[in-house]
């Protein structure tokens, strides 16, 4: 039988080291709701949405109440739109109007972001993901809780570079058109290379289309507790890091499990996957950087921050892998900017720049995730450092994103608030150098040489 | 059988574990474990219960625990057995 110091262990990591369960993400395709008239295609998809998600919200309360664990956000995740929208829409305001209807479902079943209004584009864009693309800015300016991803690479495939031009552009009109509220549009969009389909962390999860109809995966976080375990094996060597940092990952992961499996039984939908992440949020005490610092570093970006980060990444999916029976989405530490107190006083310093962030994003999943850079800054150089994040998932065969966010109005060094869970950051300095002809030449980037293992 | 792990937190006071059982009592439900422990100066107790005679659902019987600890001055928490059972056990 459990004892009491378990008891008290348990409900320390929740009452004090920030131990939540960070969503509940419920995955719906949409495939279904596909058709060729616009009106009705609208009306399938609130339905089909209002219709399986409406207990979501109640039952994470419910899951909550009973485990004492908080459940911070309840979140949808739908089929890539550009595939449901690609045979009714025919205008960029036609895909507006999807976007609408996605919101209005969001409000309805109570959810505070849904994902998926994305292009699966990878090799080439179809009219219809161009479209979408071209319709986003406009999508985020007109909706509150919608999220957009675009994926343009992959391993297998390589990378689209008239995608990557283009996205540069869609970034800096996002910004545009949200500067009223320092651009907040763009944390709402995420650019991938390598896009797993089964992510339910935003912005950047959609409903894959290798997927079941509804699906429900969650996503763990700790990095508090993760921290707390550190401060008690300080000066020690790093077998004994790594395994404290694996009995922690496994710990947080059994709680993600049974979460999981208690919301697939309670809303009768089959269980996805756990993602075990580390996911930071602006509170103290809940920061990746941290977790960085305790392992010995002055700063996130001093020299031996991408090995830290590196055993830290590989230790949490060992030690979360045997918790879950089934583990997916990114499952790492990740490294956003704004929502990491840690980081933010990082960049306040001058210990981290985006070229340091970039080296981390080779070893711990996603990549340059809410970084603020000036609003002045090229839509050329924006696709540039897109390209380079895209190269980086592409040759090491993992998954890469850009959240990357010009504010408009805002320079090096000014602070932005996002937010919420968004958080706030110091605005970040950019290379100014050109690679507008790089940019230019159009078409794509091959698929790299070990794609081929047939 | 319904397990319910139930945890006073507060500073030590005559009656708290009375007023616990008694509850508990009154309610069906019946204490299969009981420890406690002092962590730095917080008086700690743990209950493993058993709820599957109580005619009241989990959300009243925790609502109601969490009141007799406003009431007394502790924190009273219950939760489902099942999350300490998945961390600590494989």
């Amino acid at each position: 039988m459990i004892n009491i110091n378990e008891v008290i262990e348990t409900n320390k990591m929740i009452e004090q080291e920030n131990l939540d369960v960070r969503t509940i993400t419920l995955g719906i395709s949409l495939l279904d709701c596909a058709g060729p008239n616009l009106s009705e295609v609208n009306q399938k998809i609130y339905k089909k949405i209002t219709r399986i998600a409406k207990d979501l919200v109640e039952t994470g309360d419910k899951i909550q109440r009973e485990f004492g664990i908080p459940i911070v956000n309840k979140r949808i995740s739908v089929t890539p739109i550009s595939l449901i929208g690609a045979s009714c829409c025919k205008t960029i305001d036609d895909y507006v109007t999807i976007a609408e209807t996605l919101d209005k479902s969001a409000h309805e079943v109570g959810v505070n972001f849904i994902g998926g209004y994305s292009a699966l584009v990878t090799k080439s864009m179809t009219a219809s993901d161009e479209l979408l693309i071209r319709s986003i800015p406009k999508a985020l300016q007109s909706t509150e809780r919608v999220c957009s991803s675009v994926n343009v690479g992959s391993t297998k495939t390589g990378i689209d570079m008239n995608a990557v031009k283009l996205l540069g552009e869609i970034v800096l009109e996002t910004a545009e058109l949200t500067k009223d509220r320092d651009s907040i549009g763009c944390a709402k969009l995420v650019v991938f290379c390598n896009a797993p389909d089964d992510n339910p962390f935003m912005a950047g999860a959609f409903h894959g289309i290798t997927e079941g109809d509804a699906v429900i995966n969650v996503g763990v976080s700790g990095p508090g507790v993760v921290k707390k375990a550190l401060e008690t094996v300080r000066g020690r060597d790093f077998e004994t890091l790594c395994e404290t940092i694996k009995k922690t990952a496994f710990k947080i992961t059994r709680v993600g499990q049974l979460v999981a499996m208690k919301a697939s039984e309670i809303l009768d939908i089959p269980f996805g996957i756990v993602d075990l992440s580390l996911a930071p949020t602006p509170a103290v005490g809940d920061s990746v950087a941290e977790i960085l610092e305790e392992i010995g570093l002055e700063y996130a970006g001093a020299p031996g921050t991408t090995a830290a980060l590196a055993l830290l990444n590989d230790q949490v999916k060992k030690g979360g892998v045997m918790a879950s029976s089934f583990v997916g989405g990114l499952s790492g530490a990740f490294i956003p900017v704004s929502e990491d107190q840690g980081m933010i006083n990082a960049v306040e310093a001058g210990a981290l720049s985006i070229e340091k962030l970039e080296a981390m994003t080779c070893v711990c999943s996603v990549g340059l995730d809410m970084v603020a850079i000036p609003g002045d800054t090229k839509a050329s150089t924006i696709s540039g450092i897109i390209a380079d994040e895209m190269a980086i998932g592409m040759i090491n065969q993992k998954t890469t994103a850009v959240r990357i966010i010009p504010v408009i109005g805002k320079k090096v060094g000014d602070r932005v608030e996002f937010g919420g869970l968004l958080g706030y950051s110091p605005v970040m300095k950019v290379n100014g150098f050109a690679c507008d002809d790089f940019i230019n030449r159009g078409g794509r980037i091959p698929a790299p040489i070990h794609s081929f293992k047939n | 059988m319904k397990k319910i792990v139930i945890t006073v937190v507060g500073k030590d006071k005559v009656g708290i574990i009375a007023k616990v059982c008694s509850y508990l009592a009154n309610n069906s439900i019946n204490i299969l474990d009981i420890s406690q422990t002092i962590v730095q100066d917080f008086f700690n107790m743990m209950m493993i219960v058993d709820a599957s005679s109580t005619p009241k659902k989990f959300d009243e019987v925790a609502d109601e625990l969490d009141q007799i600890g406003f009431e007394i001055g502790v924190v009273i928490k219950a939760q489902h057995e099942d999350i300490f059972n998945k961390m600590h056990r494989i």
